[in-house]
């Protein structure tokens, strides 16, 4: 999997670039986030969740069987918003209180 | 390019802001506020390593009716008796301790109404483990006498007369050279992702079990420092949900989901249930044509649904958006399983440094913790901690009367020539990632990877070892444009050299004591003559055996007379 950074919604924090594990993310020559590695991508969300302007996604990979969905998050307090728009099954929105534990 | 030298001094040089390094860190600090500790970091302390994404749950507890010693017993077993019994006990007695902490740090972590911890199964605990990165990063972060570098890569101890006095590293975002001079160094790099080709070669070639950022530079640089190693050969494979490789632990633990092949049979009994024989009884199902396999969980309810779509998204997001984007969900289809390439990693099986009891490596000055770390299976999150308090207090006991050391100039300069080296323009077909699929493909058809199904004979690790031979070669006239592909060539590298270990301990350990983590189809049989640790030590360029009896616990091992 990997990500994909819209240009228009992102505001040049950085955050994200600050984060990223592998050291991915780079900010071009007018301050705008790119994924500058897509396939060293692991997936991890990080730099979703860092994101303050919802304008990372992550997204499976064809060769994993990835039809196309994509997932950003949005941070309200302790709750995290999942947010997943898919061409299948449309959006769907799955609110994790982050004071909650797992069931499993 | 030009790189800049900068020189640092500490009492406590941490290499790798994970795990188990920041607990190190917090120990440190609650015991000797006064002394220096600067952490090397990677990448960014807040979300780095192993617990970047989140973690599920707490996979090493003490559960109430249960003692540490149960805990080695199970590891033991799990292993077939390749363990440290000192070091899996010592382990053990932390676990609870360095749980209620995380708690106090802000873990959420599930209780019953009278405040106890709700268990799954013997010995994990029910967490919200998505943010547990940045909970360990801000506990760092408010103490006073540690400062974090991010972005540094290290990529060699400082050695004087066979001691550790410190470390080198390039910064990834500012053409430093770091020359970092410390009364102890401990290392908690964690494991060794990506010296096998993983299970999706192409695109997702990173969406693997373990980070792939973790490219064994804690191994590498003990290896060159001449440090002892031991077990290399336990491979750890994990059995994972195919395509995502998200954990299965999840939905076996959670929903009770059984391991059953294509024609629905339920095949777990027959092969046995450690974690090896979990993995090998899902090659050898395949293998017979009875493939694919998969957790049955259709069936399950609609609630256990929306449990598993919660739980995974807390640590495995990937998996959510598969079930979600697929229209299926668990309870209306089985979820795949395959095995993933073979990880090197300490905390999950035995390899690693050989330590003593308290964590010293057999260099003086270096000190080993978490998945890096050896003999000490099944330590996972808890254990890792458990592991840097324990390096860390054996650092304050031994630096009382040790003075700083200036590094060796030549070596010095020896380091930087080779980092400027790679940074020189040179006219080369090779690039640091065309070599690593290379070492890949030659991991995986050689050295028991996914291709042969993890087997492998001693004809076939010859010739594995020559060709990696060959590879590390060619690695030195690589050529790096930037300080990004720097780290690239130094990770290749790293990788190489933790590979030629690897294929030594297969080499070494004549019997099959755990199927696919170590098939050697020459010994198919386990054998009562490897009841024994494999260790090594790389001395004029080449890997010496060395072969050791078994430590129980209650003793406590010793490298040297103190
Ligand atoms: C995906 C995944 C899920 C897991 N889930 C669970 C779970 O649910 N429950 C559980 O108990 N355990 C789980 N584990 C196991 C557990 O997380 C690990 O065993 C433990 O975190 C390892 O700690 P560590 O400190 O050794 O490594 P890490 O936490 O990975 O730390 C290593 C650090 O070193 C840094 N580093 C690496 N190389 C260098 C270098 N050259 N220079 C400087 N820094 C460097 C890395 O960036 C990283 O920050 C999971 C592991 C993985 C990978
Ligand atoms: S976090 Fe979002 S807004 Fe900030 S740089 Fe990255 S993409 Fe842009
Ligand atoms: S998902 Fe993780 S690895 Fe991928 S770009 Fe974001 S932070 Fe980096």
């Amino acid at each position: 999997m990997s990500i994909l950074i819209d240009k228009n919604k992102c505001v040049g924090c950085g955050r994200c670039s600050l984060v990223c594990p592998g050291s991915l993310i780079k900010l071009d020559e007018n301050k705008r986030a790119y994924i500058k590695y897509p396939k060293d991508c692991w997936g991890c969300t990080s730099c979703i969740k860092e994101c303050k302007a919802y304008a990372i996604n992550f997204f499976l990979g064809a060769d994993i069987g990835g039809m196309g969905g994509r997932v950003h998050t949005e941070e309200n307090g302790d709750i995290l918003k999942w947010v997943i728009d898919s061409p299948e099954s449309g959006i769907s929105v799955i609110n994790i209180d982050r004071k909650e534990s797992n069931k499993y | 390019m030009n790189i800049n030298t900068q020189k640092l001094q500490t009492d406590i040089l941490i290499i790798g802001g994970g795990t188990a390094g920041c607990y190190a860190a917090l120990t440190i600090y609650e015991n000797s506020p006064e002394l220096n500790v600067l952490i090397c970091e990677k990448a960014h302390i807040k979300r780095s390593g192993c617990l970047a994404a989140g973690v599920n749950a707490l996979n090493a507890y003490i559960v109430e009716g249960r003692k540490p010693q149960d805990y080695v017993d199970y590891a033991r077993k799990d292993a077939d008796e390749i363990v440290r019994g000192d070091l899996l006990l010592t382990m053990s007695e932390k676990l609870n301790s360095v749980t209620e902490k995380l708690e106090k740090l802000g873990l959420v972590i599930l209780k019953t109404e009278n405040g106890k911890y709700v268990a799954r199964g013997n010995r994990n605990l029910k967490i919200n483990g998505e943010n547990i990165k940045p909970i360990l990063a801000d506990a760092v972060g408010k103490l006073p006498n540690t400062k974090v570098i991010n972005r540094i890569n290290i990529t060699d101890l400082a050695l004087k007369n066979n001691k550790v006095i410190g470390a080198y590293g390039i910064g990834i975002e500012n053409n430093i050279f770091y020359v970092i001079e410390a009364k102890a160094v401990l290392v908690a790099t964690g494991g060794a992702a990506g010296l096998y080709k993983p299970n999706n070669p192409g695109f997702s070639r990173h969406k693997m079990w373990y980070p792939p950022f973790n490219t064994g530079a804690g191994f590498a640089m003990g290896i060159k420092a001449g440090a002892e190693m031991t077990t290399f050969e336990m491979r750890f494979i994990a059995l994972r949900c195919k395509d995502t490789i998200a954990p299965t632990g999840t939905l076996a633990q959670g929903v009770g989901a059984k391991q059953v092949n294509s024609l629905g049979e339920v095949y777990e009994q027959k092969y046995g249930l450690t974690t090896s024989e979990r993995v090998y009884g899902t090659v050898s199902e395949n293998l017979a044509g009875r493939g694919p396999c998969y957790l049955k969980t259709e069936g399950i309810t609609a609630e256990q649904d929306d449990s598993l779509i919660k739980a995974y998204l807390n640590m495995a997001p990937s998996q959510t958006l598969k079930w979600i984007e697929s229209g299926k969900m668990p309870s209306q289809q089985n979820v795949e399983i395959e095995g993933t390439e073979p990880y090197i990693v300490g905390g999950h099986t035995a390899s690693g440094y050989w330590v003593d009891t308290r964590r010293r490596t057999t260099v003086r000055g270096l000190y080993a913790a978490g998945d890096v770390s050896g003999g000490c299976p099944q330590k996972y999150v808890t254990g890792a901690l458990a592991e840097g308090e324990i390096a860390a207090s054996a650092i304050i006991d031994d630096i009382k009367n040790i003075d700083l050391e200036n590094v060796d100039e030549h070596e010095e300069t020896a380091y930087k020539t080779e980092a400027e080296n790679f940074l020189t323009e040179k006219n080369t077909p090779f690039t640091a990632e065309q070599l690593e699929e290379a070492m890949q493909t030659v991991m995986d058809s050689y050295a028991g990877g996914i291709k042969t199904s993890y087997r492998f004979n001693e004809k076939q690790l010859e010739i594995a070892d020559e060709k990696i031979k060959k590879l590390f070669i060619l690695s030195e006239e690589l050529y790096a444009k930037d300080l990004q592909e720097l780290m690239y060539i130094y990770e290749l590298r790293e990788r190489l050299i933790v590979c030629r270990s690897v294929i030594a301990h297969l080499k070494a350990r004549k019997e099959t004591r755990w199927h696919s983590f170590a098939e050697n189809l020459d010994y198919p049989k386990k054998s009562d003559d490897f009841k024994k640790y494999i260790n090594s030590k790389f001395e004029n360029g080449e890997i010496k055996i060395i072969y050791r009896d078994l430590i129980k616990e209650g003793e406590d091992f010793e490298h040297f007379n103190r």
